[in-house]
């Protein structure tokens, strides 16, 4: 017998010693972060950057398969006793020698799960994990000339970059409303003084919102440049349409923090939700995951990652269609149709058997 | 069991106002549910897992007499605690709102024979939605009892005293049979029925996998303990079994608990749910100790009015709750646990003979909320 065998045979064996509860049940009590486990981290520190953002300092567990630089990861953390899961770049080197990892969160007003990493979460806290992810990375061969443009917390990708490798020829184009609200100031400016990095800061309360044209003033050769572009769905816009008119568009690369497929006004505007079983029904946007208007609603809903992966949470859709809010794409009902509710939000009136 | 509606002083105003004000108690806990909580369910089952690896790990000497009674005490207090405040509760979907996949009613798995999706069908859909009433809620002695004098009486009920004590030692397995309406489903042509056949198989693997485990495989790792750490097993499923039987028949069974005509829920409004289930329901006063010992059920009263809120909330509730049942001027039946359990096992008896004066049967109508 192989050595795999022989250990499923044993870990079988396990289980029935465990039931109706998994080995892992009780491994978790001492190892959470075990190789094998579900992914967790923990929160070792949290070092502010300015006055609403801070980076928060996670030790992964053993099934942290690393990251590229530029990618995200998401995290589910418990703010008032309930998890909830957001995507944060990470911002540190991918050669970190303690293993750690770190994201930086900038508090968005109303932000349940920004303003709890920001302002109150206590080291040893433990999170959820998944792996990181995110295409909005440097390729396999380091360009020439490079281009960062920035707004905000859209920075945060772009520092993992800067971290990470060393350019020959970069320049940053970065907007906050004022000085301090730049995070990670002082290191750019250490990295400016190397002569490592050009930065531009357009402070917007001051300057006003940069307009897209100036570019051609404040970096002439920006059309040569490979450029990683990250901020507010406005910045990104202008930028999209800039580089595709002077026909540089395959140069550009970008990032939306948020997904841009659910913007009201284009036909996906929500509708009323009825659980079937429950007989509930209820109003919803086209931008709430049905999982979510279900429990908001009271109604006992399955779930599971919350993110679309472990379709925990599938359940027939009996009438309307719905939209998966990662795709845009529209699922109307069939017979036999089961959708994930943590992922779908309403297009219209939809039914579903709850 | 009276012959007089104790409602009947309510008009239909007054009903649908006590529902509002039970909502507004519901409402007022679901917007302050938060940490505290969750950690004190996560602190629960967390607590429940590591008194039943010592314990396991003790019996693994169970030779010795003191670790015997040291092991088997502790395993028979964390299955209760599995089965009572973690399993049952959990099972309600009173902990869904954290969204914690591991600790949610869809994903929950406890030590019981009977499987937990089936268990909730007949439980929480049934049970709680046609509390007590008659031919709805086979609750009410299980299908197996009569509670009620308004059930039909047979020679078959002179030995309701004796089956009543045979499921208390064996309750898990009256539960999962229950569950599966085995009685009725053993007919020719019903246990042909796929679906039965494959709920029929979940509790054989069920069954299987618990028996394994608690009489073959621990015993085995036991080594020259085997015998010992089974009848250990053995003692501590006994001891869950009627504790928890006898937890359950202090809910609905004792006598000053109410039972509803099928016509009486139809058209029922909320306020009218509400207090069927104040009135179907009874209490079991005591300590903190005893409370998280029956999983909050002694707050039976408050768990049927709001059975998804977190049952570490159910103490807080029973104040305002009660203070409703002085207010409505209704009989809040509540009592220590011997009292309780005294007083539902003199109904089995008492019910197990005809009812005393044959032909006068109660009239339906004085007892029917409708009427109020």
């Amino acid at each position: 017998m192989t050595s795999a065998a022989l250990r499923s045979r044993a870990w079988k064996l396990l289980e029935m010693v465990t039931t109706p509860l998994l080995p892992s049940d009780y491994l978790d009590l001492v190892s959470p972060l075990r190789a094998g486990a579900d992914l967790r981290g923990r929160i070792e520190a949290v070092h502010p950057e300015t006055d609403d953002a801070a980076t928060v300092v996670i030790r992964p567990g053993r099934g942290w398969r690393g990251h590229t630089a530029g990618q995200y990861m998401r995290i589910g953390v418990d703010v008032d006793g309930v998890r909830l899961w957001r995507a944060y770049s990470i911002t540190s080197p991918t050669n970190r020698q303690d293993g750690r990892v770190t994201i930086t969160v900038k508090a968005i007003p109303d932000g349940k799960v920004s303003n709890h990493l920001v302002r109150r979460v206590k080291s040893g806290t433990l999170i959820q994990l998944d792996q990181a992810t995110g295409d909005f990375v440097l390729p396999q061969a380091r360009p020439a000339k490079v281009l960062h443009l920035t707004a905000g917390s859209g920075i945060t990708p772009v520092m993992g970059m800067l971290r990470d490798i060393e350019f020959d020829d970069v320049v940053m184009v970065h907007c906050a409303p004022r000085p301090q609200d730049v995070i990670f100031r002082d290191e750019l400016h250490d990295l400016v003084a190397d002569r490592k990095l050009r930065l531009i800061e357009v402070h917007t309360d001051t300057d006003g919102m940069l307009d897209i044209a100036r570019l051609d003033e404040l970096v002439p050769d920006w059309a040569e440049r490979e450029t990683w572009a990250c901020g507010p769905a406005g910045l990104l816009d202008a930028a999209e349409e800039h580089w595709s008119g002077h026909g540089v568009q395959e140069r550009l690369h970008t990032e939306r923090f948020r997904p841009g497929v659910a913007v009201a006004g284009d036909g996906c505007g929500g509708g009323e939700v009825t659980f079937r079983a429950t007989g509930k029904t209820v109003d919803a946007d086209g931008a709430t995951p049905l999982l979510d208007v279900g429990e908001e609603a009271g109604v006992l809903m399955p779930s599971g990652c919350r993110m679309g992966i472990c379709f925990g949470c599938v359940t027939p859709l009996k009438a309307g269609a719905v939209r998966d809010l990662r795709t845009g794409e529209i699922t109307e009902a069939e017979p036999g149709v089961l959708i994930q509710t943590c992922v779908s939000a309403a297009a219209g009136p939809c039914v579903i058997e709850r | 069991m009276t012959a007089i509606d104790p409602t009947a002083h309510l008009t239909a105003e007054q009903i649908e106002e006590l529902g509002r004000e039970l909502d507004a108690i519901r409402d007022e806990v679901i917007a302050s549910r938060g940490e505290k909580d969750a950690a004190y369910i996560r602190k629960v089952i967390s607590a429940q897992r590591k008194l039943e690896l010592v314990s396991r790990g003790v019996l693994l000497f169970s030779l010795f007499p003191p670790a015997w009674v040291l092991g088997t005490a502790g395993l028979s207090v964390a299955k209760i605690m599995d089965n009572m405040e973690i399993g049952h509760n959990v099972l309600h979907g009173q902990w869904d709102w954290m969204r914690d996949p591991k600790i949610h009613s869809t994903t929950w798995e406890w030590d019981h024979v009977s499987p937990a999706d089936q268990w909730k069908h007949s439980h929480n859909e049934l049970h709680h939605t046609y509390t007590n009433v008659l031919g709805k809620d086979n609750d009410l002695g299980y299908g197996i009892m009569r509670v009620d004098e308004d059930q039909e009486w047979h020679p078959l009920h002179l030995g309701q005293p004796l089956w009543n004590f045979v499921n208390a030692c064996f309750f898990e397995y009256g539960i999962a049979a229950y569950d599966l309406e085995l009685g009725e489903n053993l007919h020719k042509r019903r246990r042909k029925n796929p679906e039965f056949r494959a709920r029929a198989r979940a509790v054989g693997r069920k069954i299987r996998n618990q028996v394994l485990k608690d009489y073959v495989i621990h015993p085995l790792l036991s080594g020259p303990s085997f015998l010992t750490t089974l009848a250990a097993t053995f003692t501590a499923n006994l001891v869950r079994n009627i504790w928890s039987h006898s937890v359950i028949m202090c809910g609905h069974f004792p006598e000053g608990v109410q039972v509803f005509e099928r016509r009486s829920i139809k058209d029922e409004t909320r306020g009218q749910w509400y207090l069927r289930q104040m009135m179907g329901s009874a209490n079991i006063s005591g300590s903190r100790a005893m409370h998280f010992m029956t999983g909050n059920l002694s707050h039976q009263i408050e768990h049927h009015l709001f059975p998804d809120l977190p049952s570490n909330r159910y103490a807080e509730v029973a104040v305002k709750v009660r203070a409703l049942f002085e207010k409505y001027e209704l009989e809040y039946v509540t009592g220590p646990l011997p009292r309780q359990v005294f007083s539902a096992w003199r109904k089995v008896f008492r019910l197990s003979l005809p009812n005393r004066k044959p032909g006068i049967k109660t009239p339906d109508r004085e007892r029917e909320l409708v009427a109020a």
